[in-house]
C-alpha cells in the first residue's frame, strides 16, 4: 500500500537542531526541500539542556550565523539570560552563553520553517531508503507515502534503535518518551552502512515552586548582553537567573548505597557514553574524594515552572532520583516533575562520510548531527548547515564547501569526525583546535561571512553591512599607525591607564599594543572622524593587540594550507604503492582523505607514509598530464 | 611550493676527513649567513662559489669552526632550491657543532631521504626514478624508526615523559579553566604557570648539562659480543679496548649486565656490548642479566658471535646463529691456539666465508683481520645506524632547546600577565618540541588528561 508523495530536490529526515538548519539552508538556496520528522510538535526541542553556547559551542553558533544560518537568530528572540564566559581571558575564548526558553525556541523556529518559501513540512516516520543505481532516490514512510528526490539528509539524532534505560527498567524510546526510529537504522545496516551504539543522559527537572532559593547562590546574565547573530543588534528580553547550589555528603552516600541499581555498573548500559558529561553516579564513582559537586538550577522557560536540575544526569532509578534530589540543599522538600534517563542509539560510523557529509558508500545521502556520533545542538546545528549546504550543491551541480580547521570550529569538528572517527559521542572543546586564536567568537563574520555570500545565504543588503564594517575596520587600524604623537601628547592620558609615559616621538598603534590601553584611550586623543561602533573598535583593539601571536598562528596556517591543497585523486589504489606501510594502506583505503592534509591526520599514517605519498602524487600527475 | 628550510649531514659519520652538511631551501642562505664569517657576506655571494670561513656563536661573535662553505642557488641545485654546503672537518665533535648552531636557526633536521624527495617533487628526478626514491624514503625511515624506538626505552625518555606529564597537567588546568569557565577547579593563576615553566626548564637544563659535550661519543656501532659462557667474550672486547683507542668508558646508568666499550676501529665509532652469556637459566640473578643481554643483541647493529674453537658446536649455539641469521655478523673461532675440534662447515651453513674470523684472543693473534673485516663492513655501506643514532641526537638537543625557548616565552607571558589562553600556545608548543623527541606528538593525549584530572559534566 504506497502512493507517491512528490517530487523533492533536498529531503531532511528529522527536525532537530540538524535537520532545521539542513533544511532552511537548503530551501534558502533555491532547492525544493522537504523536512520530514516523526512528530511535528518536537521541531528544534531541547532534550536536554535549556542552553545554548558555551566556549567552543557558542563560537559555532556565531559561524552558523555568519554563514546565514538560524540558530542565532532563534536564540536571540528567545533566551531568557545571555552571559559572556571567559571576559578574564584572551578574546580568542569569549564565549557566549544563553539560556532558552525552551518551548519558545521550538515555536519560534518551526514558524520561521513555515514560513520559508521552498520548504515542505511533514510528519511521518520514514523507514526505508530508495536506491536506484547506487545513488539514493527517495524514501518510504510508515504509512506508505513515497516521497523521490536527489538527496537525503538523515539528522535522526538518538532516534535510531533509540533505548531509555533508568534503574531496572528499560524500554525502547527516542528521547522524552518519543517512538523510537527502528527500521530505518535495520535498513542502513542492510545497505552495509557500519553503526555504532551511543549512550547519553539527562538529569531530572524539578518544579519551582518547591525550591528553597534562599540555600542559592544567584547566576545572573550579563546587564549589556552580547547577542549570537551579527543581525541583533538589540533585545527587550526579560532575563531569569539560574541558581547555584551542592551536592551533600548525604548525596554520595545514597548514590554510593545504590549502586547496585545503576544501569551503569550492573552492565545494562551497553553504548559508551561521553566522558565529559558523566552522570552523577559515575562522577562519585570516579572521584570519590570529592566532596560536593556543582549544582545548577536552570528554568526552562517564562511560562514554566519545570527546573533542569544541571549536574545531575543520571540514570538511577526514580525512588532513588528523588532521594538524591533531596538531599541538595535547598531542594530538600523538591517536587520531581520529569525523572532523569540514560538513553542508548545507534550511530554512524563517521569516516563513513566525506568531508561533505555525503556518505561514501552511498552517493546523494548525507548525514548531519548526532547520528554522526557527536553530541550537543550546536556541534549538530553546524553539521546540518553544511549537510544542507552540500546537498543543495549537489544538486546543482556545484563542488561541495568543505572548511577547514582554520577556518572554523565547523571545519575542526567535521575534520576530526570524517578523519579519526570517535569512539565516544563527540563533543567540541576549544582545546580541539589547533589555531584557537583565529578562531574566535569575534571575527567568525571576517571568517565565514564571504562564503556565506558566495553561497547565497547571506542578503545582499547584510553583506554590503559585512564589507563595510571590515573596510572601517582595516581603515582605522591603518590610520592609527600612520598617527604621530608626541610625549607631551599622551602622557598624561597614558598616566590614567596606569601605563608608562613614552620619551621618544610614537604612533597610536604602538601605543595600543600595551595590554593595559584601551581603545577609548584612541577616542580620547584622536577620535576617528568615521562612525565606529563598539563591535567595530572591538575588533581593531583584538587585531593590533594579538597581532604577534595572530602572526604565529597563520603561518602555521599557511602550511597547513599547503597540503590541504594537495588533492588526492579519488580513483587512487593505495595497494599499488609498494612502499607504504601496510598500516598506513588500511588507514588510508577505509579514510580515503580527498587531500594529503587530511592523509596526514589519520592516527597510524607517519611522515614517511606522507612523503611516499607525495612521490607517489608527483609521479601519478605527471603520467596523467604526460598523456594529456 | 615546500616552505620550510632543512639541514642533514650527508656524508658518513667518521673520525677523520671531511663532512659535508647540506642546507636546503628558501631560506638556507640567508640562515647560514647569521652563522658564517667570511671576506665576502654569503648573501651577496654568487651561485655556485665557494667561501672560505668560521662558523660562529651568532650572540657571542665566538668562533667555532674552520669551514667551506659553497653556494648553489636554485633551480641549479640537487633540490633546485637554494643549496648551501657546509664542509667541515670529519670530527663528530666539529659536525656536531656546526648542526646544533644550524638547527636552531629557522632551520630543521631533514626527514630521512628528504633532499631526494625534495628533488623529485621539485622535477630535478627523472620519472622513472620514483620507486627509488619511495624505496630509499621507506628504508632510511624504517631504518631511523628502528633506532629512535631504542631510545624511547632509555631513560632520556623515562626524564622526558616526566617533563611532558608536568606539561601536560598543566595544560590541562588551563584547558579546563577555558572550556569549563563556571567549574568549581581551582582557578589559575600566573604564578601557577610561571612555577610550571620554571620546574620544566630547569628539567630541560639538566638534560642538556648531560647531553654535553663530554659524553658526545656515546653514539657509535652498537655492536654486541655474544657466545656461551667462557668463550672469550670479555677478553675480546678487553684486547680489542687495548688496541683502540677507548674514548669513553663506564657510563654511569647503564645496565650492570652489559659492559659498555667504546672504541674506534679505522675511524668507525664502535660501541661494545659484551653481554651476560645467552642461555636459559632458572638462577634470577643471572636470569636477569641473560633478559639484558638479549636487549642488547636485539638492539646491536652488529654481532660479533663469539666460539670456542677448542669444542664441538653447542646446541644452545646452533640456536643462537639462527637467530643471528640476516643480520649483520661476524663469527669469531676463538682458541685457535687449542687443537680444533669445532667444524667449520656447520658455520658455513648461516655465515658466508668472509664473515668467519679465526682467532685467538689469547695469543692476540687475528685481532687486525677482525678490524679489517669491520671495516669492509662500514665502509662497504652495510653499517649505518651510528649515523642515524648520532644526528637523531643532534635533533633532540635542538628540540630541547627549542621547547625549553617556548616555556621562557610562557614564562615571560605569565609574568605579563598575558592572557592564559595565549600563554597556553606556547606550554603547547613546549609539550609538542618535547614530544618530537620521543615520538609522541598525539594530540589525544591531552583531553584524555582533562577528563581524568578534573570531574566535568553536565
Amino acid at each position: 500500500m504506497s502512493y507517491d508523495g512528490g517530487s523533492y530536490d533536498v529531503i531532511v529526515i528529522g527536525a532537530g537542531h540538524a535537520g532545521c538548519e539542513a533544511a532552511l539552508a537548503a530551501a534558502r538556496m533555491g532547492c525544493r526541500t522537504l523536512m520530514i520528522t516523526i512528530n511535528l510538535d518536537m521541531v528544534a526541542f531541547m532534550p536536554c539542556n535549556p542552553s545554548i553556547g558555551g566556549p567552543a559551542k557558542g563560537h559555532v553558533v556565531r559561524e552558523i550565523d555568519a554563514l546565514g544560518g538560524e540558530m542565532g537568530r532563534n536564540i536571540d528572540k528567545t533566551f531568557i539570560q545571555l552571559r559572556m564566559l571567559n571576559t578574564g581571558k584572551g578574546p580568542a575564548v569569549h564565549a557566549l552563553r544563553a539560556q532558552a526558553d525552551k518551548f519558545l525556541y521550538q515555536h519560534t523556529m518551526k514558524e520561521t520553517m513555515e514560513k520559508t518559501p521552498n520548504l515542505t513540512l511533514r510528519q511521518g516516520m520514514v523507514e526505508e531508503l530508495i536506491v536506484e543505481d547506487g545513488h539514493v532516490s527517495g524514501v518510504i514512510t510508515k504509512t506508505g507515502t513515497v516521497y523521490h528526490s536527489k538527496t537525503v539528509i538523515l539528522t535522526t539524532g538518538t532516534y535510531l534503535r533509540g533505548k531509555v534505560i533508568m534503574g531496572e527498567l528499560t524500554y525502547e524510546s527516542g528521547p522524552n518518551n518519543q517512538q523510537p526510529s527502528v527500521k530505518l537504522s535495520e535498513n542502513l545496516r542492510e545497505l552495509g552502512f557500519e553503526l555504532v551504539r551511543f549512550k547519553t543522559g539527562t538529569p531530572p527537572r524539578v518544579h519551582k515552586d518547591t525550591i528553597d532559593f534562599s540555600k542559592t547562590e544567584i547566576q545572573p546574565g550579563d546587564e549589556h548582553p552580547k547577542f549570537f547573530s551579527y543581525e541583533t543588534k538589540s533585545s527587550n528580553n526579560e532575563q531569569l537567573p539560574c541558581w547555584l547550589t551542592y551536592t551533600s555528603e548525604v548525596t554520595h552516600q545514597i548514590i554510593n548505597d545504590n549502586l547496585h541499581r545503576a544501569p551503569m555498573f550492573t552492565g545494562i548500559i551497553e553504548g559508551t557514553g561521553p566522558r565529559y558529561c558523566p552522570s552523577i553516579e559515575d562522577k562519585v564513582v570516579r572521584f570519590s574524594d570529592k566532596s560536593k559537586h556543582q549544582i545548577f538550577l536552570e528554568p526552562e522557560g517564562k511560562n514554566t515552572s519545570e527546573y533542569y536540575v544541571q549536574g545531575l544526569s543520571t540514570s538511577l532509578p526514580e525512588d532513588v532520583q528523588l532521594a538524591i534530589l533531596r538531599s541538595i540543599p535547598g531542594m530538600e522538600k523538591v517536587e520531581m516533575m520529569r525523572n532523569g534517563y540514560a538513553i542508548e542509539y545507534d550511530a554512524m560510523v563517521p569516516t563513513q562520510l566525506w568531508p561533505s557529509l555525503e556518505t561514501k558508500r552511498l552517493p546523494g545521502l548525507f548525514t548531519a548531527g548526532q547520528i554522526n556520533g557527536t553530541s550537543g545542538y550546536e556541534e549538530a546545528a553546524g553539521q546540518g548547515i553544511m549537510a544542507g549546504i552540500n546537498a543543495a550543491r549537489k544538486v546543482q551541480g556545484k563542488e561541495p564547501v568543505v572548511l577547514d580547521r582554520s577556518q572554523g570550529y565547523i571545519g575542526v569538528l567535521i575534520d576530526d569526525l570524517v578523519t579519526k572517527g570517535t569512539n565516544e559521542p563527540y563533543r567540541l572543546l576549544t582545546s580541539r583546535a589547533e589555531y584557537r586564536l583565529l578562531l574566535r567568537h569575534d571575527n567568525a563574520d571576517l571568517r565565514l561571512t564571504p562564503i556565506g555570500y558566495d553561497i547565497g545565504l547571506i542578503t545582499e543588503e547584510r553583506y554590503a553591512a559585512f564589507t563595510d564594517k571590515k573596510a572601517r575596520v582595516e581603515r582605522e587600524i591603518t590610520r592609527l599607525q600612520e598617527t604621530k604623537v608626541k610625549p607631551n601628547e599622551v602622557n598624561e592620558a597614558l598616566a590614567d591607564f596606569n601605563s608608562a609615559p613614552i620619551v621618544d616621538g610614537s604612533n597610536l598603534l604602538t601605543l595600543m599594543r600595551r595590554p593595559e590601553v584601551e581603545y577609548s584611550f584612541v577616542d580620547r586623543i584622536s577620535p576617528s572622524a568615521e562612525d565606529l561602533d563598539d563591535e567595530m573598535k572591538e575588533q581593531v583593539e583584538i587585531q593590533i593587540k594579538y597581532a604577534g601571536y595572530i602572526e604565529k598562528q597563520l603561518q602555521h596556517v599557511e602550511k597547513l594550507q599547503k597540503m590541504e591543497q594537495k588533492k588526492i585523486p579519488e580513483d587512487i589504489n593505495y595497494n599499488d604503492i609498494h612502499g607504504l606501510a601496510m598500516e598506513a594502506r588500511q588507514k588510508l583505503t577505509k579514510i580515503a582523505p580527498i587531500s594529503i592534509g587530511q592523509a596526514s591526520r589519520i592516527s597510524g599514517v607517519t611522515p614517511a607514509d606522507i612523503s611516499i605519498l607525495l612521490v607517489y602524487l608527483e609521479h601519478y600527475n605527471r603520467v596523467t598530464a604526460a598523456k594529456g | 611550493m615546500i616552505s620550510d628550510t632543512i639541514a642533514a649531514v650527508s656524508t658518513a659519520l667518521g673520525e677523520g676527513g671531511i663532512a659535508i652538511i647540506r642546507v636546503s631551501g628558501p631560506q638556507a642562505i640567508p640562515e647560514v649567513a647569521k652563522l658564517f664569517r667570511s671576506r665576502i657576506p654569503l648573501t651577496e655571494a654568487e651561485s655556485h662559489t665557494v667561501h672560505y670561513g668560521y662558523i660562529i656563536q651568532p650572540e657571542t661573535g665566538e668562533q667555532m669552526e674552520e669551514v667551506l662553505v659553497t653556494v648553489m642557488k636554485g633551480p641549479r641545485s640537487f633540490t633546485t632550491e637554494d643549496v648551501v654546503e657546509i664542509s667541515a672537518h670529519g670530527g663528530v665533535i666539529s659536525v656536531r657543532r656546526v648542526m646544533d648552531l644550524l638547527l636552531q636557526q629557522d632551520i630543521r633536521l631533514a626527514e630521512p631521504g628528504e633532499f631526494t624527495k625534495r628533488a623529485f617533487l621539485n622535477g630535478r628526478i627523472d620519472l622513472s626514478q620514483a620507486e627509488a626514491v619511495i624505496d630509499l624514503i621507506r628504508s632510511k625511515s624504517d631504518r631511523a624508526f628502528s633506532v629512535a624506538l631504542k631510545q624511547v626505552g632509555g631513560s632520556l625518555s623515562q626524564r622526558i615523559q616526566a617533563l611532558r606529564h608536568t606539561l601536560i597537567e598543566t595544560m590541562a588546568h588551563i584547558e579546563v579553566n577555558i572550556d569549563y569557565p563556571e567549574h568549581d577547579v581551582e582557578a589559575l593563576t600566573a604564578e601557577f604557570i610561571k612555577d610550571k615553566s620554571r620546574e620544566v626548564m630547569e628539567g630541560i637544563d639538566k638534560l642538556l648539562k648531560t647531553a654535553g659535550e663530554g659524553k658526545i661519543l656515546r653514539e657509535g656501532i652498537t655492536t654486541a659480543i655474544v657466545g656461551r659462557p667462557n668463550v672469550g667474550k670479555s677478553s675480546l672486547l678487553n684486547a680489542l679496548a687495548r688496541d683502540n683507542k677507548a674514548i669513553v668508558t663506564d657510563i654511569p646508568g647503564t645496565t650492570r649486565d652489559v659492559i659498555e666499550e667504546y672504541v674506534t676501529i679505522n675511524n668507525i665509532p664502535l660501541k661494545l656490548l659484551d653481554t651476560a652469556g645467552i642461555r636459559e637459566t632458572m638462577d634470577i640473578v643471572e636470569k636477569i642479566g641473560v633478559e639484558r643481554s638479549k636487549a642488547a643483541f636485539s638492539e646491536a647493529d652488529l654481532i660479533l658471535l663469539v666460539l670456542n674453537a677448542s669444542e664441538e658446536l653447542h646446541e644452545d649455539e646452533l640456536a643462537l646463529m639462527e637467530q643471528i641469521h640476516g643480520r649483520q655478523a661476524l663469527v669469531i673461532m676463538n682458541k685457535m691456539d687449542l687443537p680444533p675440534r669445532l667444524d667449520k662447515r656447520k658455520l658455513l651453513h648461516f655465515f658466508n666465508e668472509d664473515s668467519i674470523v679465526p682467532m685467538s684472543v689469547l695469543e692476540e693473534e687475528g685481532l687486525d683481520k677482525l678490524e679489517e673485516a669491520i671495516s669492509a663492513l662500514f665502509f662497504g655501506g652495510k653499517l649505518e645506524s651510528g649515523d642515524l643514532t648520532y644526528v637523531s641526537n643532534v635533533r633532540h638537543i635542538a628540540l630541547l632547546k627549542k621547547a625549553r625557548k617556548s616555556l621562557q616565552d610562557a614564562y615571560e607571558a605569565a609574568d605579563m600577565l598575558v592572557p592564559i589562553d595565549m600563554i597556553q600556545i606556547d606550554v603547547r608548543l613546549a609539550w609538542e618540541q618535547l614530544g618530537e623527541i620521543i615520538g609522541d606528538t598525539a594530540a589525544d593525549s591531552l583531553l584524555d588528561q582533562i577528563f581524568s584530572q578534573f570531574c566535568l559534566g553536565k
